[in-house]
């Protein structure tokens, strides 16, 4: 059996699974936001009326929650959710709900290896697509829609159909100016953004295992570009040392096996990788950034689960030292721990120095919703990791996805910039 | 399960995604006939009044990727569509839509997809995989549904569903 395969196999006590299977399994972890949170609120209602009501949800103490979509709440709706959402908290007993303005909180996927809420070998499911990315600390770790989480909250269970793996094995020295960021970005350019659908995305291989948490989770965030149902990293000790900077959770991690069979396995020499950049409309749509040299953008976003960990903005900093930006660039940390790191770091002077503005943390800009909105025909460079017609802004607006390297040095020149040429 | 019956809005894209089906502005509502009035709103801002209860979505592979949003498939039910018809579908789209009760995602060829056009009728027989076009006499095939699947839909949705 794969990773994936065995962390099903124990969640549904089966002694083996295979793919295509269709089970059911217990779940480990769960989180909502300010958008699923309500949203699963709302199913609660409807089966309410239909006879069925939450009297307790299974277990409080394996469900967290996040405010970061739309908050701080630009209208009336954001903190009628926001605050319905938060008597629904206290009245369930979830004692973690990370609050904007009361000390730690962020990203939703950011807190969870930030917080160390998830463990290796674990079922975490969450009401959001890029749960993925916690699967970067060895977890089966998925995203689920409102009536899913509501199920999962009701019975602590929920049907999975055991996917097929994707073996990446990504061999070699990753180049100064690279980052995982391109490595996924080509990866998707590759396989296309249907290239993993109903599948697990497993990455292995001496780069992966050199690839500090930061960027082994920007590899796994994306897999859902890629339509993959989980991506997923063996834990190791790098892992181990990670968690144990923030959790005292004991855990045991699983491993596939020597023999697992995969549904395909590929291998990238990662030497050879170049700074790389998707064009509108997907993040499929490909470029090495040097081909897109002299592209004049409007903006640039250093943001998102994707590419606002403290590495990336030390990435960002590291191009932006003592420089100006030429276009306006907005830095958004993805959780308050990062932000008051990155000032500890001083990488936030940098940042303010160099003329860019630093928002508080939140998702911000990359779902378009509030907070830096892209207009009609305005052009971005973002370290997100979605760029379809609509997501930050206007639907005739752009949006470029790149590495925070790539953005850092775009927004010194105005326009696409390869950061080797700065 | 009872024969649908519908007219086609036909929508031949792949990876149609769920910013287009459901822009991000409008994920803060969850009053289902509100969302309705925005399904679709990132390709056709017309699509609701175009549509009556009952109706078919007919597109591309891949329907539905992007975001967990539940808002996709709640503002298309909302809007009157019973089933979607496309070649593939995103994971978590299926899921919701299946677990929701709220439409059908079926899945049909690709050449299906192509013979079938704007405005035709179509009638589903689930239990025996097939769409009749009443419009142009063709019929075709639907993947059948993974059993537990069928299950979940007949019991209208994963909430009276005991594993
Ligand atoms: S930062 Fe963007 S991708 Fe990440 S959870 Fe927020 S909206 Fe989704």
């Amino acid at each position: 059996m794969t990773s994936t395969e065995k962390i099903i196999a124990r969640a549904s006590s089966m002694p083996s699974v295979a793919p295509d299977d269709v089970v059911f399994v217990k779940v480990d972890k769960l989180m909502v936001h300010d958008v699923s949170g309500p949203g699963v609120i709302k199913v609660f209602e409807e089966w309410a009326k239909k006879g069925v009501h939450l009297e307790r949800i299974w277990n409080p103490d394996k469900v967290w929650v996040s405010e970061d979509h739309f908050v701080p709440a630009a209208d009336k709706i954001s903190a009628n959710n926001i605050m319905k959402l938060t008597n629904w908290t206290k009245k369930f007993g979830i004692k973690r709900h990370y609050k904007y303005g009361l000390g730690q909180y962020g990203i939703c996927h950011t807190l969870s290896h930030e917080e160390g809420l998830v463990l290796p070998g674990e079922v975490y499911v969450g009401g959001d697509s890029h749960t993925n990315t916690t699967g970067g600390l060895g977890a089966f770790a998925i995203g689920l829609g409102h009536t899913d989480i509501a199920y999962s909250l009701m019975h602590g269970q929920i049907w999975i159909k055991v996917p097929e793996t994707l073996l990446f094995n990504l061999e070699g020295q990753l180049p100064p100016h690279v980052m995982a960021k391109d490595i996924i970005l080509k990866i998707i350019g590759d396989i296309g953004t249907d290239g993993a659908n109903y599948r697990a995305m497993q990455f292995s291989g001496e780069t992966t295992k050199q690839l500090i948490m930061d960027e082994r989770l920007t590899l796994t965030n994306m897999t859902t570009e890629a339509g993959a149902k989980n991506g997923i990293i063996d834990a190791d000790s790098i892992t181990g040392s990670y968690l144990r900077d923030r959790t005292h959770e004991p855990f045991s991690a699983l491993k596939g096996d020597l023999d697992a069979s995969y549904a395909e396995k590929l291998t990238y020499e990662i030497d050879r990788l170049e700074p790389t950049v998707a064009k509108p409309y997907s993040p499929g749509n490909i470029s090495p950034a040097r081909e897109l040299q002299g592209t004049e953008i409007d903006k640039a976003y250093i943001g998102s689960c994707t590419g606002a960990k403290l590495h990336d903005l030390r990435a960002a900093g590291k191009i932006m030292k003592g420089k100006k930006v030429k276009v306006r660039t907005e830095v958004v940390p993805a959780a308050q721990s990062i932000y008051l790191n990155a000032m500890n770091e001083g990488l936030i002077g940098i940042f303010l120095e160099s003329g860019a503005v630093v928002g508080p943390p939140t998702c911000g800009a990359c779902c378009g919703a509030h907070m830096g909105v892209l207009a009609k025909n305005e052009v971005c460079i973002s370290t997100t990791n979605r760029n379809f017609p609509g997501r930050m802004g206007d639907v005739e607006s752009k949006t470029y996805l790149a590495s925070p390297l790539v953005v850092a040095a775009s927004a010194l020149t105005g326009m696409i910039t390869d950061p080797r040429d700065i | 399960m009872d024969k649908l019956k519908g007219t086609v809005h036909k929508y031949g894209k792949d990876n149609i995604d769920t910013d287009v089906i459901l822009p991000g502005p409008y994920l803060k509502i969850h009053d289902h006939a509100e969302l309705a009035t925005h399904a679709m709103e990132g390709l056709d801002p017309g699509f609701p009044k175009k549509v009556s209860q009952g109706d078919f979505l007919l597109t591309g592979a891949n329907f539905g990727c992007g975001s967990s949003r539940e808002h996709a498939p709640i503002a298309l039910s909302s809007a009157g569509i019973t089933a979607v018809l496309a070649p593939s579908f995103a994971r978590i789209f299926y899921r919701n839509a299946v677990d929701g009760g709220y439409l059908l995602p079926i899945e049909i060829e690709r050449s299906a997809v192509e013979k079938i056009s704007d405005k035709n009728t179509l009638e589903i027989d689930v239990d025996k995989n097939a769409i009749l076009n009443v419009t142009t006499g063709e019929s075709f095939v639907m993947k059948q549904f993974p059993s537990l699947i069928k299950k979940i839909i007949e019991c209208g949705g994963i909430l009276h569903y005991k594993p």
